[in-house]
This record gives structure tokens, sequence and C-alpha cells, in this order.
């Protein structure tokens, strides 16, 4: 009697709980799937942006261009050299001929500078690609009505051409291989800082530090520093790397400086100081992979009488090396999409020419797609599309070696 | 004869050799060496407060500067020479705020979801793509606030209403921002909490939900609460989202429509030109960024406090 009274008492409220239940579980599963929409929606919107119908209209009729009745199109690279050497300044004319004689320019290099050149198509109007499919017709027949002498033709922003073009002030003709170089060459001095000091750091800590004040202080103080805003570390770099340090970051000590910048806000300048925003994620990570390698085999080469060092180096810096390998990839594809820092320190906004050495003038891929997302006309968002899909290529391909890398080399023990 | 011979020298290198410690000078060398890395994170911190404070301290010996007048008034005109920090730190406020909205109840319940109900399948599925965003650098996020989500709440509340530039858009998607981050945090101290005490639950008759939100939960509530004041800290530093969606422009608003700089967004915009060396406003980024610095280590040190200090320790 009493057991059933108590199994009713359980029972009384148990629909209205298990409802209840129900109800929070679609809840919990609701914002895990307005996660996913979100991410999604983040993507759709940036191919959104990178594709598309665009009208242009030439400054210069082609049709005047036609000589003998030749239309332009069919010109050959002779007549067509001719024109650019007719129509272009001497200097611009020189330049070209320097980057590259003419006579070895295959024709339809010489027609594509024709166009950049001489014809200099001007944009009109810029769709993105949703509309460009669903009012395609609508497009054509406003474009036909408010811009006659256009024309229009859907395009892919993100090209090859877009990836090995210097930047230019026309959104048609505009690359991003200066800011790939750049980025690049940012990166390459953020490694040469953080990699050798970041792991040795790790090693310190995890082989030789023991339990005192200044070594809590140490650890303590690195994740700290893992959480102080990037723009922090721009501050900085600025103060010390383009500042006091001028003489260095600027070349001026080797004699080597770049007659462009001759000021601290340089490549190498930049490197360093996401070189300082990095360094705690890599100690982070080194020390959990020094971390991961078994005390048993430290032990068996002290056994056989190896130094501290010798078993270091020997041993657990070679089986620890795939996870901070990994690490460090991680570090660097956050330090490449940085863009706050950078542009504190003085990333440029124009330049067109690639950097060459540590004490060049800079832009990177993200100082690129804030200064297009920054510009309020289509055509620089739609650019700013496509250096983002290029940003995120080339961290997903980081991503994927990095993932790789753990998966080839890692050892269980 | 051989064994004999053998004994001797044995016997003879013992006693010639001194079993004393050695001191190796290659050794000693790359320790200090390694020391040196690691004390090289404390010469960052010493620098960052270092030079900060100084360049500060210029800026409040400005003569049109006045420590008191900076966090008393509500205008920030450096050329008229008016300093109120209130207009820059209320929209960082704003963004922060409506950032943590989207993303506390989001994030948690995305953690206490992948913890306690999602098979291991849909899990192993789920935390790369959370992976995937948190790894997005966050000036693409600026220019899908700009694109997406200003249009979008253009659409909902009329364009009159909403500004091109305002804090609502930078906020709700430096919200989905932050959402992985307080997913991961929380989801490691969800799942830290021991089986047998879900299991005890279950075995008194609790459902899965109250299992999760009566037991699991309050065991978590120190990581919960850790993860959440990185979140806030993780909004207060951040950057680009805000430069490219939030405005540019001092504005003393309580209205999200409209568009206002976060102390951020003007360090960013200000830094953006060449900026020349000893101005006032080459000094005041560096006041901003020590005000900035302080106010997320003590967000950080706060939550590693509680996380040592609250923290249910099972066996």
């Amino acid at each position: 009697m009493k057991e059933k009274a108590v199994v009713q008492g359980f029972t009384d409220n148990l629909d209205a709980r298990n409802r209840k239940g129900v109800i929070w579980h679609v809840l919990f599963q609701v914002s895990t799937v307005i996660g996913i929409v979100a991410l999604i929606a983040l993507m759709l919107n940036i191919i959104n942006g990178a594709f598309g119908y665009i009208a242009y209209e030439a400054r210069v009729d082609p049709d005047t261009l036609a000589v003998d009745g030749t239309p332009l199109t069919e010109q050959s690279q002779e007549q067509l050299v001719t024109l650019l050497q007719s129509t272009l300044s001497r200097g611009a004319y020189n330049k070209l001929e320097n980057e590259k004689p003419f006579a070895r320019r295959p024709r339809e290099e010489v027609y594509q500078l024709v166009l950049e050149r001489i014809i200099r198509p001007e944009i009109v109007g810029v769709w993105n690609l949703w509309p460009s499919i669903t009012d395609a017709d609508e497009i054509r027949t406003t474009v036909a009505q408010e811009h006659p002498n256009a024309e229009l033709e859907f395009v892919s922003w993100l090209t090859s051409d877009f990836v090995s073009r210097p930047q230019t002030s026309e959104p048609l003709t505009a690359g991003v291989r200066t800011a790939i170089l750049g980025s690049l060459w940012t990166i390459l001095f953020t490694i040469l800082l953080a990699f050798p000091i970041g792991v040795g750091a790790a090693i310190y800590l995890e082989e030789y530090a023991s339990d005192t004040w200044l070594n809590r202080l140490i650890q303590t103080n690195i994740n700290n520093l893992a959480g102080v805003p990037s723009i922090v570390y721009g501050i900085l770099g600025l103060a010390i790397f383009v500042r006091t340090l001028e003489p260095l970051t600027s070349g001026e000590v080797f004699g080597l400086v770049d007659p462009t910048t001759a000021s601290g806000r340089t490549v190498l300048s930049a490197g360093l100081t996401l070189g300082l925003l990095v360094l705690p994620i890599i100690i982070i990570n080194a020390r959990e992979a020094i971390r991961a390698v078994p005390r048993s085999l430290r032990n068996a080469s002290f056994g056989v009488g190896a130094t501290k060092w010798q078993t270091v180096w020997s041993h657990v810096l070679p089986n620890a090396m795939p996870g901070i390998l990994t690490g460090t990839i991680l570090a660097i594809s956050r330090a490449i999409g940085e863009t706050a820092p950078l542009v504190v320190v003085g990333a440029s906004t124009a330049i067109s020419f690639d950097p060459s050495s540590p004490f060049s003038k800079f832009t990177t891929l993200p100082i690129q797609i804030y200064q297009w997302t920054s510009r309020p006309q289509d055509e620089f968002r739609s650019l700013a599309a496509a250096t983002i899909l290029v940003l995120l290529i080339l961290l997903l391909s980081l991503n994927a070696s990095a993932v790789l890398l753990r998966n080839r080399f890692s050892r269980k023990f | 004869m051989a064994g004999l011979s053998l004994e001797k020298t044995f016997e003879k290198k013992a006693s010639t050799s001194n079993l004393r410690r050695k001191t190796r000078w290659g050794e000693t060398f790359i320790q200090a060496l390694l020391f040196f890395s690691g004390f090289f994170s404390i010469f960052t911190t010493v620098g960052i407060v270092y030079v900060l404070g100084k360049e500060a301290l210029l800026f409040f010996q400005m003569p049109e500067v006045d420590l008191l007048a900076t966090f008393t008034t509500t205008e920030w005109k450096p050329q008229i020479g008016k300093f109120g920090i209130w207009p820059l730190l209320n929209a960082t406020l704003m963004t922060t705020l409506i950032a943590m909205l989207i993303a506390i109840p989001l994030g948690v319940a995305v953690a206490i979801y992948l913890s306690e109900y999602a098979n291991p399948r849909v899990r192993n599925t789920l935390k790369p793509i959370l992976e995937v965003l948190a790894g997005i650098p966050t000036i693409v996020y600026g220019y899908f606030a700009l694109t997406f989500m200003t249009p979008l709440l253009r659409e909902i509340f009329g364009r009159d209403v909403v500004q091109i530039y305002n804090t609502a858009s930078a906020g709700l998607v430096m919200g989905i921002l932050i959402l992985p981050l307080i997913t991961s945090m929380t989801e490691d101290a969800l799942s830290a909490v021991p089986r047998s005490l879900r299991e005890a639950a279950f075995g008194m008759g609790a459902t899965k939900l109250e299992v999760a939100l009566q037991i699991v939960v309050p065991a978590a509530l120190s990581g919960i609460a850790a993860a959440i004041i990185v979140g806030i800290s993780r909004a207060i530093g951040e950057t680009m989202i805000v430069a490219v969606a939030a405005g540019a422009g001092p504005n003393f608003t309580f209205s999200p429509f409209t568009g206002a700089e976060t102390i951020t967004g003007h360090i960013v915009r200000i830094s953006g030109g060449d900026l020349s060396y000893d101005s006032v406003d080459y000094n005041s980024i560096f006041a901003l960024g020590l005000f900035l610095f302080f106010v997320t280590l003590t967000l950080n040190i706060t939550s590693q406090a509680i996380v040592r200090r609250f923290r249910e320790v099972y066996e």
C-alpha cells in the first residue's frame, strides 16, 4: 500500500516534467542550429558578394580606336603596341617596357594592357550573386535604360588574375598580390621571433623550472598575456618597434633604408609586433606537447648517462615536435588574420609595389579587406569579399596541414 | 691474465675518477638561454605597463587634459580639448552588452546540448564547426556585420530608424564571434562533472533536463562564470567588428540603432592615418590602451580566481 502511494506521488507530475524536458531539449537544439545558421549565413554572404553582374562603360569608345577599318579586337600585336606608344605618356610606356619588353609580350597580354590603360572601363553598376540569379531580367532592363552604352557581364571577382595582380585604385584591375606578399613577409618575422623564444620558454617551464615564486609569476603572466586585446599589442608595437627602435626597423643601422619608407612603419615592425602577440599561444601549446611526452622516456635517457639538455634535445623535443608544430601553425593562422594591431603599427593603405625587404612598407590581406570594406562603393565591397575568400582559403589550408601533421606524426604512448 | 688486468684498470680508474658533480658550462649556458626565453614574456608585460603608462602620463600632463573631467564629462572632442571618456566607454559597454545577450544564453545552451544531449556522432561534427567559427578572422565578421546584419536590421526595423553604422549590428555579430569561446569553455566545465553525479540523479528518477539544470550546471557553475567573464573581456577588447560596423565618431547615446565609436574603434580610426608623435591624439591612444589593458587584465584574473576558488573538486 505504502509503496504504491510513493509511486503515485512520483507519477503525479511526471507528464509535466517530461513536457518541460522536451521543451528545453528543443530550445537547446534551436540554439545549436542558430550557431550553425550563423556560420552558413557568414559563408553565403561572402560568396554572395564575390560573384555577380557588373555593368561597365568604356571611358574611351573602342570603335574610335579602329585603324584602317580593322576593329580593335582584330588588330595584330604590333598594331596594339603602336597604339599604346602613341596614346600613353612616354614615361608610362617606358615603365611598361622596362617591366617586360613589348616584343616579348604575347598579343593577349598587350590587348589586356590596351583595355586597362586606354579604354579603361568604368563600373556603373554592381549586383551581388543572389539578385544576379533571381532578378537577371530586371537588371538587364535597368542597365539598358539607364546606361545604354554599358556592357553587362557576369563576373567572379576572385580570379587567378586577382591573386596575381598588384593593388591599384581601379576596382576592375585591382589585385591582392601586394597584400599576399606583405602577409607572407610579416609572418616570416613573426615566426623568427615567436617560435624559438616560445619553444625555449616552454622547455624551460616544463623541464627546468622548479616551483619558485618567479616561475609561478612567469606562468601566470603568460596566461594573462594570452588574454590581452590584440590592439594593445599594436600600441606597444607602435611605441617600441616603430618609434623607439626606428633606426633598426627602418634599416638605418644597416644602411639599407628603403627610399620609399624612411620610417619604422615596416614589415619588420609588423612581424615583431605579431610575434609578441602569438608568443603566449605558442608557449601554451608547446608546453602541452612537451607535457605529453612520458616521464619514462626521460628516465631511460638519464639512466644511460645523458645530461639534461641531451635528454631534452634528443628525446623530449623530437617526440613533442608534431604537437609543437601544430600549435605553431594555429598561432600563425591567428597572426595572419590579425588586423587591428597592424593598423596601429601603420600598415600602408595604398601601395602598388611588392614588399622586397624587411624594411619595406607593407599591407596585408586583412588590412586590404578592412580598406575595401570601409569604402562605400559596392565594387570595393565585392573586392573585399574576394579577398576574404583568398584569406579563408589560405587559413583553411594552414589548418588542414596542422590536422594532417597531428594525424601523421602523433605518437601514442 | 686478461681478467686480472681488466680488474686492475678498473680499480685504477675508480680511484682516480672524481665522482663529484661536474660543472658543464654548455649545459649552464643553455639553461640560461631557456630561462631568458621564459622571462621574455615578463619583458612584454613590463613593456606594456611602462610604455603605455609613460605616454598616458604625458597625456594627463597636457594642459588641456584633466583627469577628473575625463571620467566625469560626456564629450570626447580632441579638437576643442574635451576628453570625457564616457561616449567611448558607453559605446564599448553597449556593444559588449548586446554581444553577451546573444553569446551567454546561446553559448551555454549549445554547451549543455553538446555535453548532455548530443550523441557522440553529432558532437564530433558540431565541435569542429564551432572551431571553424572561432578561427575566422574578426575582420571577416566586420564585413558580415556591415553587409549582412546591418541591412537585415534596417529591413526589420525600418531604414529611418536604423542608421548605416550602429552598435546593434556590431554587438549582434560580436555575440556570434564570442559564442564558440563561451561554448567550448562551458562544455569543458560541464564534462568535468563526474558521471557518478548524473547517474545518482537518474537513479532517483530525475529527468534528463533536471539532471542537466539542477545537478550538472550547478556543479560546473564556477567554470561557466569564468567562461562568461573571459567572454566579456574578449568583447571589450574586440576591435575590427566595431571599427567597420559601429560607426566613426564618438557619440554619447543609448540607442543601439545609432552609430557610436567604441574605445577600440577610436584607437583604430585615430591611428589609421599617419599619426604624428607627441600629439594629443598620439598620447590619448596610449591612455585608452592602458585603460583597456587594465580592464581586461582584471577580468581575466577574476576569471582565473573564480575557477581556483570555487571549483568543486571530485575525488
